[in-house]
């Protein structure tokens, strides 16, 4: 039984497309087969974090609009065979998109995949609604800072209202992802804790993700850091997120960096 | 934690920006729980002042004022002159229904 999940903020920034990326290429690490969709429509940037925006020809748009069939529009990973990419078209015609056409194109998604990852834009406009519209479950992405929680409230509230699932009297599984979390910084008092962010929300925790430089390394290079470096900090990260999206139990730890024997000596901080 | 605080001297925020989220939350939730509040009140009020007088339903208007301490509902009816006779007229066609 397929799944649609969208991975979702309001805020912008935050780490959207990052997840989406890492949690699709660990939920094809664990052999479920993948796709990830950019609904960013003028701002597409998922093909360029998963090294794919040169093979990119078609785009969601051409598919919702029956330019081109959905197997021309499916990009296929290089490193893994069963992580496709749908990608996001880079006009600014965002009303190209329509509901019934997204709403044929998940459903058409759903009968190829194991699981189908919406990367939503920033924002509540059209693309934010559209990207949730027909999700089973969501990934609510927010840093530790008291922008992206209120913006996570919001489209919490959106996720129990706007979605197919809120309409039929069904509830959207809600899951909130922590990324750029920094323990040493909480634990100090100067960052929101976890406990905080929950208590607020009212959400289930999906995973922890600690602030790393690793993130940038991978973007730099066009790969999800769970395949860039499976051993660093966020990459473990993530992949437990998936296995937690899998239904597996995985004690939530926050992975810290692993610090170099010359790092160690002259006391220098890893992230 | 609380010793550490004391050396290097600076506050602790987090507990600041706690606080201020689950006040603004608050507010936010309660407005998002209600967002059509004024078409609603809006509707019934033209409902009910419509059984007595003939209205055009575009000069019944609703507004709602916060303030820092009161919060005012500001409801605007414009009647055409001749409401009464419109009443009495109704009454009539209510013939024994309606006491004089």
């Amino acid at each position: 039984m397929a799944k649609v999940l969208v991975v979702t903020s309001g805020k912008g920034g935050v780490g959207k497309t990052t997840s989406t990326a890492a949690l699709g290429a660990a939920l094809a690490q664990n052999g479920e087969s993948v796709v990830v969709v950019d609904f960013d429509v003028g701002l597409r940037n998922l093909d360029l974090v998963m090294g794919a925006e040169r093979r990119v020809v078609f785009d969601l748009i051409n598919v919702v609009q029956g330019v081109a069939k959905l197997q021309q529009a499916l990009i296929r990973d290089k490193r893994l065979e069963n992580l496709w990419l749908l990608p996001a078209s880079q006009t600014r015609d965002k009303d190209a998109l329509t509901d019934e056409g997204i709403g044929r194109i998940i459903g058409e998604l759903r009968t190829r995949f194991d699981w189908v990852l919406c990367d939503s834009p920033a924002g509540i406009e059209r693309g934010a609604m559209l990207a949730m519209r027909y999700a089973d479950e969501a990934v609510i992405v927010t840093n530790p800072e008291v922008s992206s929680v209120r913006d996570s409230d919001r489209i919490i509230g959106m996720l129990d209202s706007k979605t197919v699932k809120a309409e039929r009297g069904e509830r959207v599984t809600k899951h909130v992802l922590i990324t750029r979390y920094d323990p040493a910084r909480a634990a100090r008092g100067e960052m929101l804790s976890i406990q905080d962010i929950l208590e607020i929300l009212a959400t289930p925790l999906l995973g922890i993700i600690p602030e790393s430089q690793d993130v940038l390394r991978a973007s730099n290079v066009g790969s999800p850091v769970t395949l860039n470096n499976a051993a660093s900090a966020p990459a473990r990260a993530y992949t437990d997120a998936a296995r937690r999206l899998m239904g597996e139990t995985v004690d939530m730890i926050v992975p810290a960096e692993r610090r170099g024997l010359m790092n160690r000596l002259l006391g220098r901080r890893a992230a | 934690m609380n010793l550490l605080r004391l050396f290097n001297g600076r506050k602790a925020t987090a507990p600041v920006a706690r606080e201020r989220l689950q006040i603004l939350l608050a507010h936010e939730r309660g407005l998002r729980g209600q967002p059509d509040l004024l078409a609603t009140l809006r509707e019934e009020i033209l409902a009910v002042v419509s059984r007595h007088i003939q209205l055009d339903p575009d000069k019944v208007i609703v507004r709602l004022d916060r303030g820092p301490t009161v919060s005012t509902l500001e409801v605007d009816i414009e009647v055409p002159n001749n409401f009464e006779q419109t009443k009495v007229h109704a009454d009539r066609r209510l013939g024994a229904l309606v006491p004089p």
